[in-house]
């Protein structure tokens, strides 16, 4: 008995620090509709400053003075970047966040270099205390004293202050508290203000419990976005039981099963969200969007044509001139434009996100690699398969995503790339685990970099034309009906479900072939296809070059994949690329390919 | 001070003008730089002193040496393409580096693809020479098997029966506590364990974990959690009395990228595998530590002698190839003898392994700083499986 109150209350002490994390998160989403990325950054920020003021001034005046300094940064991050994205499409402001976590990683490990840094222990906290026989450090009482007393400050903040109200306000319905003359830039700063010093109070916090280390950022981000999505998004109270739901499966589950440890968050956020859509504590959007914006369609017109034509030229001859390391980047980049090209499908015309597109892109990677091992088989039913896979996938995941809607659907396909994840990297006869399954070279006559640039040329391009007609189509007319006016659809009979569901089939179909093509390209398949840098890279491309632009994705791929390849010859790269990543959110809020349609469609009006 | 600039300047032109008309021969070198800082920056300051000590002394055959060095973001599908590039467009003479293990496999796999010669300096997995090997892949460092060899065998010596084990969740993990099981049961057939934790990589509940070993109540704990993860552990278990009482044996917790952040709080008593860089004391050993000091004003990490060994290794081949041309480089790998600053190492023919020991010691804190005490080297070759064995577990190719 006495064990497992130790347990519990031990369990209790991570849900704590989990809470504290995930209550910024969600806050910050509630009001301002930011999906913070940058989040872990701020909790490992938390950490580092708190361990080198501790080594002046002692462990106590270390935590609030992190938590302020952090809060500073993150109104400091809303001010000079995030304030200026309000108005751009929905969830454009998530590359920018990309961009700071990528700065805000080589920036502190300019600032504290590579190695872990230990903090010292909280004094006057460093013993245990006997309950029921069992040695419970004192800490962890600790803990779940603050995490008990930022839920009870949290709500006493909501529900009795002025500020608090216009939060809660917020985020109910924006627009209304606007429209009533409340001005949305103070009430934003000062939100993330308070979400930021949440964060680093987190990080501050588990300096008694494990050193600072430069992992922290993504090691905590998708746990966090777990917890506020379980909790149902904006809701502190929903974002604690859930903390506690998780921080407890895990206390337990351990006893049982020890291997639970990788998917045991995402499993449970998968049932969570077939059961309850919302979340936890979360309401359904209560407010259809005010006045229907209706986007127009996505179809190549005039300049775009031309264009395309004259891409396609330019790649039919580029291995003729170019040498064959151009050829191979160009290559991946074709890959990457048909993956891109896939989530562009479902989320700009079909307004369906996905943050666990990599489950689609290595379902197609290790179904043509396990076939190709163990079949001993040639490369062309490989690459039938490879798509035919990851349609089946996309199937029985966009089953259960159509009954949900926004950053929940987005959020139970990241569930599934992750529950993938965890059977590519646990399921070693199958999958080869991390050492992965090798030796998965093309077929002879594919074989050697021009061959089989031509036969990724070949297959990118049909897939990617194949994707722009779907979207100009009457298939991509009735999926946008679905996604701008869903209630008039509907009245004129035309089932958006099904619609969606299969919007879902053949975006995955092409991110299997993508997956495929970069299987036999690399000659090896590991689980890194399937984890959530995979995801993130493809979402920051579509989104990079434009959600509402049929060119978007390819330029999307092409200027990310050539930035990474360039600048990673540079010392301190990624804080370049982040501020390349956050230079063209700024300077071009439609994405590369929006901003450059506007700017000649502009163009073309003036001269009319 | 300026002057000694000025005449360093010199000779390095006299040097250079001297070998204008020979070509360097360039190596291409992947690594984790910007994934895993703490444990690659020291090796890439480790072979770059190697580096520089080599060409001052006039390169290979009149030939200086040059790397070409890029980072593959921990990202196995970009080291290959990084590997293509090296290859096809820099001309590089054979490949180098990798940390991840599935990194190492992937450059190995496209090394056997593409018939280049690979030395793979840090990936541990036993894949890499063993079920996965291939005929252009070698590997320097001591890996999962051997340094879990080594632990098991000084596990057997102590009273510990009942054993439990806590690993990171992934194959390093797997393989080391396969590897530790295999070997102490063997040699200790009574033994016995208890229960096994796998915690997520660099995510480790630390509390609940040691709280779920605690009601297993073994005799002997066996870790294989490194990084921010032992911090972690050694914090929650020593809070809670875990370690009070046990014999504990962990693999690479003397290494000092993992034992020096842990500072006075570094566990006492555990037996691991490690590298006490303050004590060794031999010439060679001497040398290298001095001159390592002087050129970066620090001190040594495992990383740095992985680095300084790896591109020892690669002027010992070059030595002994006369050529770069690839089979002539294979041929000169297999049995390849290199002086290090830890003695004499031999990449064997059999499985392309090096015999490249470890320490294995007891930790302690002295000067408020974790240490290695009571420590022994072991070579590499003890621990091996003997050449028909190794031979054995290679596909055939």
């Amino acid at each position: 008995m006495g064990f497992y109150v130790a347990q519990f209350l031990t369990g209790l002490a991570s849900a704590s620090s989990l809470f504290l994390v995930a209550a910024g998160l969600s806050i910050i989403f509630g009001v301002t509709r930011i999906v913070n990325f940058a989040h872990g950054s701020l909790f490992m920020l938390g950490a580092f400053i708190a361990y080198s003021i501790s080594q002046k001034l002692g462990f106590w005046l270390a935590v609030p003075l992190a938590a302020l300094s952090v809060g500073a940064i993150g109104w400091a991050m809303e001010r000079t970047v995030l304030s200026r994205l309000y108005a751009a499409p929905e969830l454009f402001q998530l590359v920018a966040t990309f961009g700071l976590v990528l700065i805000i990683q080589d920036a502190a490990l300019w600032i504290w270099g590579p190695t872990d840094l230990l903090g010292p222990r909280a004094p006057g906290l460093t013993g245990v205390v006997r309950i029921l026989g069992q040695p419970v450090p004192e800490y962890d009482l600790f803990l779940i004293a603050v995490g008990l007393m930022v839920l009870g400050g949290i709500w006493w903040m909501f529900t009795r202050t002025r500020f608090g109200i216009l939060v809660r306000a917020a985020t109910e319905d924006r627009e209304m508290l606007q429209a009533l003359g409340v001005r949305p830039a103070r009430l934003f700063q000062v939100t993330f203000f308070i979400g930021a010093a949440l964060a680093g109070l987190g990080g501050a916090l588990e300096m008694p419990r494990q050193p600072a280390s430069l992992l922290m950022d993504l090691n905590i981000i998708a746990e966090a976005f777990v917890v506020v999505v379980i909790g149902g998004m904006g809701s502190v109270v929903g974002a604690f039981l859930a903390a506690l739901l998780i921080a407890q499966l895990n206390a337990f589950g351990i006893l049982i099963l020890p291997e639970i440890t990788l998917v045991a968050a995402f499993a449970a956020m998968a049932v969570v969200l077939i059961i309850r859509p919302y979340g936890l504590l979360g309401k359904p959007a209560t407010t259809q969007p005010h006045a229907v914006e209706i986007q127009p369609p996505q179809t190549l017109a005039g300049y775009g044509r031309i264009a395309a034509i004259a891409l396609v030229a330019v790649l039919v001859v580029l291995p003729l001139v170019a040498d064959s390391f151009v050829v191979v980047l160009t290559g991946d980049i074709m890959i990457f434009a048909l993956f891109a090209a896939g989530l562009h499908f479902m989320m700009g015309t079909g307004g369906l996100i996905s943050f666990g597109h990599a489950a689609f892109f290595g379902l197609g990677a290790y179904a043509a690699a396990i076939f190709v091992r163990d079949t001993g088989a040639g490369m062309e039913i490989a690459l039938i398969l490879a798509p035919a896979a990851a349609a089946v996938g996309a199937a029985i995941v966009g089953w259960f995503a159509i009954r949900l809607s926004g950053v929940y659907l987005a959020m139970l396909t990241l569930a599934a790339a992750q529950i993938l994840w965890s059977a590519g990297v646990q399921w070693q006869d199958v999958t080869g685990g991390d050492d992965g399954i090798l030796g998965i070279w093309p077929a002879q006559w594919a074989s050697g970099t021009t061959a089989y640039y031509y036969l990724t040329l070949a297959l990118a391009s049909t897939g990617i034309a194949a994707l722009m007609m779907a979207a100009g189509g009457r298939f991509g007319h009735l999926l946008r009906a679905g996604r701008d006016a869903p209630a008039r659809a509907q009245a004129l009979g035309i089932d958006i479900d099904r619609r969606r569901w299969a919007a879902i089939v053949i975006s995955g179909t092409a991110a299997g072939l993508a997956g495929g093509l970069f299987a036999f390209s690399k000659g090896s398949v590991f689980p890194d296809v399937l984890a959530i840098p995979n995801s993130v890279d493809a979402l920051v491309m579509v989104l990079l070059g434009g959600l509402h632009a049929p060119a978007g994705p390819i330029l999307g791929a092409s200027v990310f994949a050539l930035l990474e390849d360039s600048l990673s010859r540079l010392s301190y790269w990624r804080a370049l690329l982040g501020a390349a990543v956050v230079g063209i959110a700024l300077f071009a809020p439609g994405g590369i390919a929006g901003t450059i349609s506007a700017w000649l469609t502009g163009r073309r009006k003036e001269t009319a | 001070m300026k002057l000694a600039r000025l005449t360093a300047l010199a000779a390095a032109i006299v040097v250079s003008i001297s070998q204008a008309n020979a070509e360097p021969i360039r190596i291409g070198e992947i690594n984790s730089y910007t994934r895993l800082p703490a444990f690659t920056e020291p090796y890439k300051k480790g072979w770059e002193m190697a580096l520089e000590e080599i060409n001052a002394k006039g390169g290979v055959d009149g030939r200086q040496l040059e790397v070409i060095s890029r980072d593959d973001a921990g990202k196995p599908g970009n080291a290959v393409k990084i590997a293509e590039e090296l290859v096809k467009r820099e001309n590089v003479a054979l490949l180098a580096g990798t940390f991840f293990s599935h990194i190492g496999l992937a450059v190995s796999d496209y090394a056997k693809q593409n018939k280049v010669l690979f030395v793979a300096s840090e990936p541990l997995s036993d894949a890499i020479v063993w079920s996965k090997g291939n005929d252009y892949t070698f590997r320097l460092r001591p890996s999962t098997y051997m340094q879990a060899a080594m632990l098991a065998a000084e596990a057997a010596k102590t009273d510990a029966v009942k054993w439990a084990t806590v690993a990171p969740n992934y194959a390093y993990g797997k393989d080391a506590v396969a590897a530790f099981k295999q070997v102490l049961t063997k040699l200790k057939p009574s033994v016995e364990f208890v229960d096994e934790q796998w915690p997520a990589l660099f995510k480790i509940d630390a509390g609940v974990t040691v709280r779920a070993l605690e009601a297993a109540k073994p005799e002997g704990i066996y870790n294989v959690t490194f990084g921010p993860d032992l911090g972690a552990l050694v914090r929650e278990g020593s809070v809670r009395g875990l370690f009070d009482g046990r014999t504990v044996v962990s693999l690479l917790t003397g290494e000092p990228e993992y034992l020096e952040p842990l500072k006075d709080e570094a566990p006492k008593g555990w037996i691991v595998t490690g590298y006490p860089w303050y004590a060794i004391d031999t010439p060679e050993h001497n040398a290298f530590k001095a001159a390592y000091e002087k050129r970066w004003g620090e001190t040594l990490k495992m990383g740095s002698l992985v680095g300084y060994n790896t591109l020892l290794s690669i002027a010992a081949l070059l030595e002994k190839s006369g050529s770069t041309d690839t089979d002539k480089m294979v041929a000169a790998m297999k049995g390849l003898e290199v002086s290090t600053p830890q003695g004499k190492i031999v990449y064997r023919a059999a499985d392309h392994q090096a015999t490249m020991g470890s320490w294995v010691g007891r930790t302690d804190v002295a000067d408020g700083k974790g240490v290695m005490t009571g420590w022994k080297y072991v070579d590499g070759a003890d621990v091996l499986p003997s050449a028909e064995e190794a031979r054995a577990m290679r596909p055939a190719n």
